[in-house]
């Protein structure tokens, strides 16, 4: 989660220094609940990240060098220029690339899932992560009451860090809580303070390995504030110094950090050296990227969009 | 023994769930009912665990779909009506038509939609929406207009790797039959001639095909002999048949059963316009379904869309101007 928090701050500052083409958002707040879904992912699992899942992405071993060539638009990045920012993903090692339209990305997970239970093969898990304005999609609903219907080892997790853009949570929903709504979907429901890391730890953990051991599909609700604006445009002056000053606008990092200390885990030098290391590895992924080229607009296979092009260009010379 | 359109769909599926163990059908009401149209019938009890009933959840739908897809299965996935795909339509043009081209990775999915008007069947049950989704980079959209591509086009649609958007048309289900299933066919991108002449070239695809034929029957009895061509896939869209064509003959009506506004026939007369100007002896001429919802009582439906008697006044026209 250090790595990710150095890595948004590198990404806002080219950002603030031109250097990055479209928008940049960041996970500032939500690095605690956004790792704990990638440290309990396996290699063959799915993940489905959100915009502010930087911590999350690396910990389900994102190469660091993707998110930097993305932003940057390097040719070699996993998207080669054609989307950017948050936008990538690899979907051969289970990394799915969003599409912007919240809650579309759920029912793809499940169609992962259902596939591999249709072939036979056991212990996968997929997450979804998304934060609370999405739970007011129909895609939202669909998907949940579909995993539900078909008992999908399917995790979503949703950080609802207060605001969906500018707008409050009284204008997003009017039940209680968004738990309560793990029960008309008959799924398993957990929430959990999202700036308490070793909590969020132990209720995704948990949430996962439920899913995993055929429980069915699970809803994990963190409550957390964003650190931030919702992108790097965004002075998000909506936000009350009051709810700044609430237990929700706890850092996770520094709260991770003091933990860590308290426990006698690691000293302030090995935390400034995890903090230097991580600058080293961030800087080298920036300078790597940025040498790299741009995309060519002369290179004819950007303006094909059908994989089954050869099928019919074929067609054309042959007859 | 004879078979219809229908049923030439419930085997091309038959098949594709006999020979390749990836294919799976999806879709509300398809498993042991067989589907509304039973388009599906027997294929649940044939093909235990690979018929499923989905929720009445369209976008859900197609997510399962383009994530199976993803994961490497060769999803059929069928909308009730096409009517109800609209509630897909994010899924099918920014997740599935998009996926390749963003990531590399190919989403070779079906998507049957039961398109067009029969009488009766009102606003929400008749529309034809293959112009919406051949607008989106990234799909193919097919429009068989016999038994036989009806068919064969739904076992090469499984087999391409991108989304098909495969409109089949409910005019056609029931009343339009074939000797035997085809044991050869045409690759799906290329048009068909379906009737050949010298003074006009008709170029249509889905039902209106049969309507186009029978204008053109009609007006053989005036002494005009009317060329129709069958465009079969509107996605890739066959430009060198029809340019052909109208080499041969110097006049142009496009006729199809969709909306007026934009849309194949717009589409094909800018074509030919733009790349065969000088082959024109006559303006071309578009003929499409009225810019109104799709009306419920016959009488209106039927003036609603094109017919024989109004593809014939139509091609009247182009061969007198
Ligand atoms: C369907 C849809 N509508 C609108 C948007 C524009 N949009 C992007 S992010 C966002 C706010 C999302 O809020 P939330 O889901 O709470 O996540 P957060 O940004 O707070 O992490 C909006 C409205 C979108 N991406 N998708």
């Amino acid at each position: 989660m250090l790595l990710a928090r150095l890595f948004d701050e590198k990404f806002a500052s080219l950002y603030r220094a031109g250097k990055i083409m479209g928008g940049v958002f960041l996970g500032r707040g939500q690095e605690a609940l956004s790792v704990s879904i990638g440290v309990h992912l396996r290699t063959g699992d799915v993940f489905a990240p959100l915009i502010r899942d930087l911590a999350g992405r690396l910990a389900f071993h994102e190469p660091v060098l993707d998110a930097a060539r993305t932003y940057l638009g390097s040719v070699q990045g996993p998207m080669r220029g054609r989307d950017g920012n948050v936008h990538r993903g690899r979907p051969k090692s289970g990394q799915l690339a969003m599409i912007s339209h919240l809650g579309a990305m759920i029912s793809v997970v499940n169609g992962i899932l259902f596939a591999r239970r249709m072939r036979g093969v056991d212990g996968t898990v997929g997450v979804a992560s998304y934060g609370e304005g999405a739970t007011s999609t129909g895609s939202f609903h669909e998907a949940l009451n579909q995993a539900a219907v078909e008992q999908l080892p399917l995790v979503v997790v949703v950080a609802n860090n207060q605001f969906a853009y500018s707008t409050p949570t009284v204008r997003q929903f009017a039940c209680d809580s968004l738990l309560a709504r793990a029960t008309g979907y008959g799924v398993a429901g957990a929430a959990v303070d999202g700036t308490d890391l070793g909590a969020c730890l132990q209720v995704v953990g948990r949430a996962i390995a439920q899913a995993r051991a055929g429980r069915g599909p699970q809803l994990v609700v963190a409550s957390l504030l964003r650190l931030c604006g919702h992108g790097e445009h965004d002075d998000a002056q909506y936000i009350s110094p009051a709810l700044k000053a609430s237990p929700a606008g706890r850092d996770c990092v520094k709260v991770a950090e003091q933990y860590v200390l308290q426990q006698e885990w690691a000293g302030a030098d090995t935390i400034a050296h995890w903090r230097a290391e991580a600058a080293q590895t961030i800087e080298a992924a920036v300078v790597t990227a940025q040498r790299e080229s741009a995309p060519d607009p002369f290179a004819p296979h950007y303006w094909s969009a059908l994989a089954s092009q050869h099928r019919w260009e074929r067609r054309e010379e042959g007859s | 023994m004879s078979i219809t359109y229908l049923e030439a769909i419930r085997a091309a599926q038959a098949r594709a769930l006999a020979e390749d163990p990836r294919v799976f059908i999806y879709g509300q009401d398809v498993g042991a009912f067989g589907g509304a149209f039973k388009a599906t019938k027997g294929l649940a009890q044939e093909f235990p665990g690979r018929v499923v009933d989905a929720p009445i959840s369209e976008d859900a739908m197609a997510g399962l779909a383009i994530g199976a897809a993803l994961d490497g299965l060769r999803p059929i996935l069928e909308m009730q009506f096409a009517d109800f795909s609209t509630l897909a339509f994010n899924q099918i043009v920014n997740q599935a038509a998009t996926l390749f081209w963003r990531t590399n990775v190919p989403c070779p999915l079906t998507l049957r939609l039961p398109c067009g008007g029969t009488a009766g069947s009102g606003p929400f049950h008749s529309q034809m929406l293959e112009t919406i989704y051949a607008h989106y980079p990234g799909l193919v959209v097919l429009t068989p207009a016999t038994v036989e591509d009806a068919y064969s086009m739904l076992l090469e649609a499984v087999a391409i790797d991108d989304p098909v958007i495969f409109c089949e048309h409910k005019f056609l289900y029931y009343h339009l039959k074939a000797e035997a299933l085809p044991t050869e066919a045409l690759p799906a991108n290329e048009a068909r001639i379906a009737r050949t002449g010298r003074d006009l070239t008709i170029v249509t695809y889905s039902a209106m095909v049969h309507e186009a034929l029978a204008a053109a029957e009609e007006l053989r009895g005036e002494g005009w002999e009317v060329e129709v061509v069958d465009l079969r896939s509107v996605k890739p869209l066959d430009t060198d048949t029809v340019m052909a064509s109208v080499a041969r003959t110097g006049r142009l009506l496009c006729v199809g059963e969709a909306f007026p506004w934009g849309g194949v026939t717009a589409e094909v007369v800018a074509r030919v316009v733009s790349e065969g100007f000088d082959l024109l002896d006559a303006p071309p001429m578009r003929l499409n379904a009225k810019d109104t919802p799709v009306p419920y009582h016959p009488n209106l439906w039927s003036a609603h869309r094109p017919t024989a008697r109004t593809v014939a006044m139509a091609a009247r026209k182009v061969l007198h101007s």
